[in-house]
């Protein structure tokens, strides 16, 4: 049985997420836990939690960006993007992801694939896009649909990023996928791992894009609420409509219990 | 030579203002709460590598009670009004859009130049981590743009950022706790564990099932550690290379890198993934914390599947 101590820690992490505590508490509490168990006294399990959080510093470099996007967001960024997507006849929240979708896959695929992501492009320019697009299909969004379209851009940002940034052979996985197969005598060219990343990069797309697709049918058939008289079909926004980025409160305490079943 | 502790000091400055202007904003109840959280990051940013690895447990404590005790909260810095966008909206038009593509666009043109030319061999830059530099660059770049173009009040980027930064909260920095957590979990030997547990889930003499197993094992470790890269190694070593390969002779170019895209869909379903799921949304201000998640498994368990097949059919 004292085999399985170490799992105490995965345990905690569960439980604690699903008990919707605070989650910086439950990491910690998770981490002295499993670090105890494993035999450290509780200086050496700081030690190593710290070094840890000061090796992986880099992941807190993107948010260079941010007072640039809060600049552009105060200079109406959003609403223009919302503004071009409601003068674009044809487009749709779902076409627009896919467009997206590939985009981000390829500029993955090719090396760039930090020059995108979820503070650079998602919240600026494709969530505010996207749900744009969704209101020409269905009317003034209610606030379950208006998560779900912006869940699905972030969505989308992550999927177009994993499945496509493989293929680019000087990427960290595989290196890692190189060097743990070198362990035990295979030698491999990262290219030949990359080339391997195609199919299910091609695969991820369709997947995906189809799903995207099924959003868009959802999207039409949502009954139009709300009245035409203060929101225009179509043609350039007048304004009046940016409500739809304004941010509801954070993390409120009800989740909201969407049905994801059904897409997929 | 430009290395990453450039950046990290940027980015520590920017904290320290954000502290500094969290500190003054009268208008937030907590705002020493928020002060004292992000001077706290600012301080790793800027002096990590000096606290040595005591001092950063005992600030990543300092972190997790500020937020856990939710001593941090929004506050509500000086904007424009949803009117006065529109009108700049509809004054400026598309060329709004210029100074949000000088980012990617500096960082793409940047790290192109750094592959492809000469350049790269300047040692001008850290190896490696020319896209952060030129993101850092793209960010400068802009801001002289913006500031040339609409004259926005000097302080106005911070107290921007800090509107942003504040909505996100502590978000923003679980990604770093959950990447030491994973360390943590890997010197208590719980991807022995979990490699053990693994290798007793599979049935004798069935290609097929071995493959399913292994692919299901790396999405489903993938999803308790929040990365792919600590289950790649865990299930290699369990299931990859002693059945997979040695045993029923598969070919390990095909079993490394789709068994890898296999553990990608765990990332996908998974809160401890934050940076990718958590963090976005905070980020787009979503209520349910989980809502990309739940946008995502419709995608996950289909390609999770597919990635099985592709195991079996290209690797035998």
């Amino acid at each position: 049985m004292t085999e399985y101590l170490p799992l105490a820690g995965i345990l905690i992490v569960v439980l604690g997420f699903a008990l919707r505590l605070n989650p910086m508490l439950v990491v910690t509490a998770a981490a002295i836990a499993t670090g105890l168990l494993a035999g450290m006294d509780l200086r050496r399990v700081l030690e190593v939690f710290g070094k840890a959080f000061n090796d992986n510093r880099i992941i807190a470099i993107v948010w260079v960006v941010l007072p640039v996007i809060g600049l552009l967001e105060r200079f109406g960024l959003q609403q223009r993007a919302a503004a071009v997507i409601r003068g674009m006849k044809r487009a749709t929240a779902g076409r627009l992801l896919i467009l997206y979708l590939f985009y981000r896959q390829v500029i993955s695929a090719i090396g760039l694939h930090s020059t995108a992501g979820h503070p650079q492009t998602v919240r600026p320019l494709v969530a505010p896009m996207a749900v744009a697009a969704a209101e020409k299909q269905a009317g003034p969004l209610d606030e379950k649909t208006d998560e779900k379209v912006k869940a699905y851009s972030a969505a989308t940002d992550n999927v177009g990023l994993f499945f496509g940034e493989d293929i680019f052979f000087a990427i960290g996985s595989i290196v890692l996928i190189q060097q743990t197969l070198a362990t035990y005598g295979y030698q491999l060219a990262p290219l030949e791992l990359a080339l391997w990343a195609i199919p299910t990069a091609i695969a991820a797309f369709l997947v995906h894009g189809a799903r995207l697709m099924m959003l868009d049918r959802k999207l039409s058939s949502l009954p139009r609420s709300g009245g035409e008289g203060d929101h225009p079909k179509n043609g350039e926004g007048v304004g009046g409509e940016a409500s739809a980025i304004t941010p509801p409160p954070r993390f409120a305490g009800f989740p909201s219990p969407s049905k994801m079943g059904r897409n997929g | 030579m430009i290395t990453l502790q450039w950046l990290y000091t940027l980015v520590g400055l920017m904290f320290a203002a954000y502290a500094v202007l969290s500190a003054l904003d009268g208008g937030n109840r907590k705002r020493f709460g928020n002060a004292a959280f992000w001077g706290l990051m600012a301080l790793s940013l800027l002096a990590g590598d000096y606290l040595g690895d005591l001092g950063n447990g005992l600030l990543v404590l300092g972190l997790a009670g500020l937020a856990g005790l939710g001593l941090i909260g929004r506050s509500a810095p000086p904007t424009t009004s949803d009117e006065a966008r529109d009108g700049f909206a509809a004054r400026h038009r598309n060329r709004l859009f210029l100074p949000a593509l000088v980012i990617p666009a500096t960082a793409m043109v940047g790290t192109l130049l750094w592959m492809w030319t000469p350049l790269g061999e300047s040692g001008f830059i850290e190896a490696k981590r020319e896209t952060y530099v030129f993101l850092g660059l793209g960010v400068i770049l802009a801001l002289g743009i913006l500031f040339a173009w609409l004259r926005p009040p000097a302080i106005a980027p911070l107290q921007e950022g800090r509107r942003l930064i504040d909505s996100i909260g502590w978000a923003a920095v679980l990604p770093q706790m959950l990447a030491a957590l994973g360390v943590l979990f890997a010197a208590a030997g719980v991807g022995d564990v979990i490699g053990g547990m693994t290798r007793t889930a599979i049935p004798d003499g069935s290609v097929f099932l071995t493959v399913a197993v292994f692919g299901i094992g790396m999405a489903l470790f993938t999803m308790i550690m929040g990365n792919a890269f600590a289950a790649f190694p865990v299930m290699a070593a369990a299931v990859g290379v002693p059945l997979l390969v040695r045993g029923y002779g598969g070919d390990p170019a095909v079993i490394g890198a789709i068994g890898m895209l296999a553990g990608f869909c765990g990332t996908l379903m998974t809160p401890m993934a934050a940076n990718f799921n958590i963090v976005p949304a905070a980020l787009l201000e979503l209520k349910d914390r989980n809502a990309v998640i739940k946008a995502q498994v419709g995608t996950a368990l289909p390609l999770l599947a597919i990635n099985i097949l592709f195991i079996w059919w290209f690797a035998f």
